[in-house]
């Protein structure tokens, strides 16, 4: 099996990128990449645009076996560059993001509608020449449907109960959904253009605030990337802090979860009781760390805060409670025939599309495709402790509650060995460098979240955050086919994307 | 489950004291209302909540507020799928550009009288977001609000806390006229 960087041709290496490989590369190679890409020799790992004294297109990709990472960048002159979604579809939404937010045109791209762009800023390209919006805009179109008897359901963005903005354009046939296409960008805040010259201590909390219910992971990756950009290493101790925080968030967000699916299948006794559960992680989490969802606890360098004396313990009880109330719940899951019938070929999603996206996390997991970054590349401190990655095949709903509720009992033994063989020692460090460039990955509760700096003097020069949702909200619409209208909210909730992290 | 019922019976329940009505927040509402208004709704209301734009963190901690411990539905408060139906807008988020026309529309949709509360720092004044070229900055400059609940995000009890101050204002129990 040839290495990732044999995929690339040629390409002139970028020496202050960290840690994995940056290359500069012709539109040639740039096209043989995709080709590769295309042909499944590559996952598509991250796909962004970036400008300096010329705008540039990154193009992020991983073997999704030996875990190398590589980054080939495309300087755009001439404001274009070679279409990646024209050979491979996961990527067409990345790239017309970049259209919308930098305006470089891919060259063949399938699909010139705007995304994220939803024309109500008052600019337009606003991570490019950020010029005045045109006083009219074509109205946003949606796929084409053609067939008898067909009607068309809209939804949102404000939609559902407590939950983020999205637009849903359902085409049905009766009850049974024909196409579900999607709208995003409702939570666009403009993230990437305010952390553009920013201190590194705003934009770590403007990273936090990416996806909420992520931050940690979010912390943990613009963390990764910095300290690689300026190569200094995080004392063992707080390397230790931040992943029983990570282990801790993936807890409480697959409680949640579990609790919420069930929920959507009006089986509300176990969203009571997984709701415990998940209250339970929020006030050890806030006893031991200060924030219920231990927001701007992980920093570039370390931690904000060390565990108080009683921490270890406390984590320890919350464990327990854990330990004997929720075998009883996985029962009550498994033996409920009316909620199993919902459940179970519900959804699924097929095993050559999570394979061809690279889909992240439980998606991934439960469709057979054998990824998690916390083992490839895999990161420290999990490189020094005894876990699995549990991977299904079924890639119903069904399959992605049974992969959250192996990937609780691991993060359960997880946080006991942290606990037990946590060293002492300094919580944080500071560099001595102020330029570099770097990469994190990092294993947030729904996939691999991806973070690229530049940094300069201190500042952030460009930072892009890559959401694992990227990858999963198409699937979602391969899901949905041929499942009926009131199936929906089971199924979204079961792959539970991220809007805010999605739309930045 | 028969198990898990029954011990439902038997076990004491999870569900804690209740936070008094923050004094803040009733300083706040006690500038906005209507006596006839408040009347006509007895002690329950019905909340919309509206994402405009927010991290998701403070949806998360609305949604604990469902949970056993904070028992919303026992003050008479409940969440509705559709504005048509609410007496309250929870809003949260800085209000993104893309979320403006959809909060108004959601705001006109809601029958009178109706409150806007909001959640959050960054429906406060838009946060930590404040001055992006895709955000407003904040609810009050999109619908009137009556009630803004601080933090990043608050606390289920400290959203807690404004949800009753603006209950007990609502149905004439506070002693401000």
């Amino acid at each position: 099996m040839p290495a990732l960087i044999d995929i690339i041709p040629q390409g002139e290496r970028v020496d202050a990128h960290r840690p994995w490989p940056r290359l500069v590369v012709t539109p040639a190679v740039w096209r043989a990449v995709v080709s590769e890409v295309a042909a499944g020799r590559a996952t598509l790992l991250g796909l962004w645009g970036d400008a300096d004294a010329v705008r540039w297109v990154h193009m992020a990709i991983i073997d999704d076996g030996a875990g190398d990472i590589a980054v080939v960048s495309l300087a755009c002159p001439d404001g274009m560059f070679p279409s990646v979604g024209a050979l491979h579809p996961p990527a067409i939404r990345l790239e017309r993001a970049i259209r919308s937010l930098y305006g470089l045109e891919p060259i063949g791209g399938p699909d010139a509608r705007p995304w994220l762009d939803l024309g109500f800023w008052e600019v337009q390209h606003p991570l490019g020449a950020r010029t005045p919006a045109p006083a009219a805009r074509p109205a946003y179109s949606f796929l084409p449907v053609e067939g008898e008897s067909l009607h068309q359901i809209p939804v949102g963005p404000v939609h559902a109960g407590i939950i983020e903005p999205g637009h849903f354009r359902f085409t049905a046939g009766g009850e049974t959904v024909v196409r579900l296409e999607q709208r995003l960008g409702y939570a666009h805040k403009g993230i990437e253009s305010l952390m553009a010259g920013a201190s590194i201590e705003r934009a770590a909390r403007l990273a936090a605030r990416t996806s909420g219910d992520s931050t940690v992971a979010y912390g943990i990756a613009f963390a990764h990337a910095v300290e690689a950009a300026l190569s200094f290493e995080v004392p063992p101790r707080a390397r230790y802090l931040r992943a029983l925080m990570a282990e801790l968030e993936r807890l409480a967000n697959h409680f949640g979860d579990i609790g919420a699916i069930c929920n959507d299948a009006s089986f509300s006794i176990m969203h009571a009781h997984c709701g415990i559960l998940r209250e339970l992680v929020l006030r050890a989490a806030e006893v031991c760390f200060g924030h219920r969802l231990m927001m701007d606890r992980v920093i570039p360098g370390g931690v904000a805060a060390d565990l108080p004396a009683d921490g270890a313990a406390l984590i320890r009880s919350c464990l327990m409670n854990v330990r004997q109330r929720f075998p009883r719940l996985v029962e009550l899951y498994d033996n409920t025939a009316s909620l199993q019938d919902r459940t179970v070929a519900t959804g699924i999603v097929r095993a050559d599309l999570a394979r061809q996206f690279g889909a992240p996390g439980y998606v991934g997991r439960a469709s057979g495709r054998n990824f998690d970054a916390r083992k490839t590349p895999g990161y420290a401190p999990y490189d020094e402790l005894d876990f699995a990655v549990p991977v299904l095949t079924a890639g119903d709903v069904n399959a992605r509650v049974w992969v959250r509720i192996r990937e609780v009992e691991q993060s359960l033994t997880l946080i006991e060995q942290l606990i037990e063989r946590m060293p002492t020692g300094p919580i944080a460090t500071a560099p001595d460098a102020v330029t570099g460039e770097g990469l994190g990955f990092v294993e947030g509760f729904r996939g691999d979240v991806l973070v690229a700096v530049r940094l300069d003097g201190g500042r952030v020069l460009r930072c892009h955050l890559r959401d694992p949702s990227w990858f999963q909200w198409p699937l979602l619409e391969a899901a949905i086919e041929g499942n009926i209208v009131a199936d929906f909210p089971l199924c979204n909730k079961s792959f539970n994307c991220s809007y805010s992290g999605h739309d930045l | 489950m028969r198990r898990t019922l029954f011990e439902g019976l038997t076990h004491r329940p999870l569900t804690e004291a209740p936070p008094r009505a923050d004094d803040e927040a009733l300083g706040e509402l006690a500038r906005q209302f209507d006596r006839a208004a408040r009347r006509r709704l007895g002690r329950s209301l019905s909340i919309r909540e509206v994402d405009a734009g927010s991290c998701n963190g403070c949806e998360l901690e609305i949604h604990a507020l469902n949970n056993a411990f904070y028992d919303l539905e026992r003050f008479g408060l409940r969440f509705v799928a559709s504005p048509r139906h609410a007496d309250v807008l929870l809003v949260t988020g800085p209000v993104t550009k893309n979320m403006r026309e959809a909060l108004e529309r959601t705001y006109h949709a809601t029958p009178d009288p109706k409150w806007v509360v909001a959640v959050g720092d960054c429906a406060f004044d838009g946060g930590i977001f404040s001055g992006s070229y895709a955000v407003t900055g904040g609810v009050s400059k999109v619908v009137p609000v009556d009630l803004h609940i601080r933090g990043c995000p608050p606390s289920p009890n400290e959203i807690l806390k404004g949800l009753i101050a603006l209950l007990e204002h609502v149905s004439e129990k506070t002693a401000v006229s």
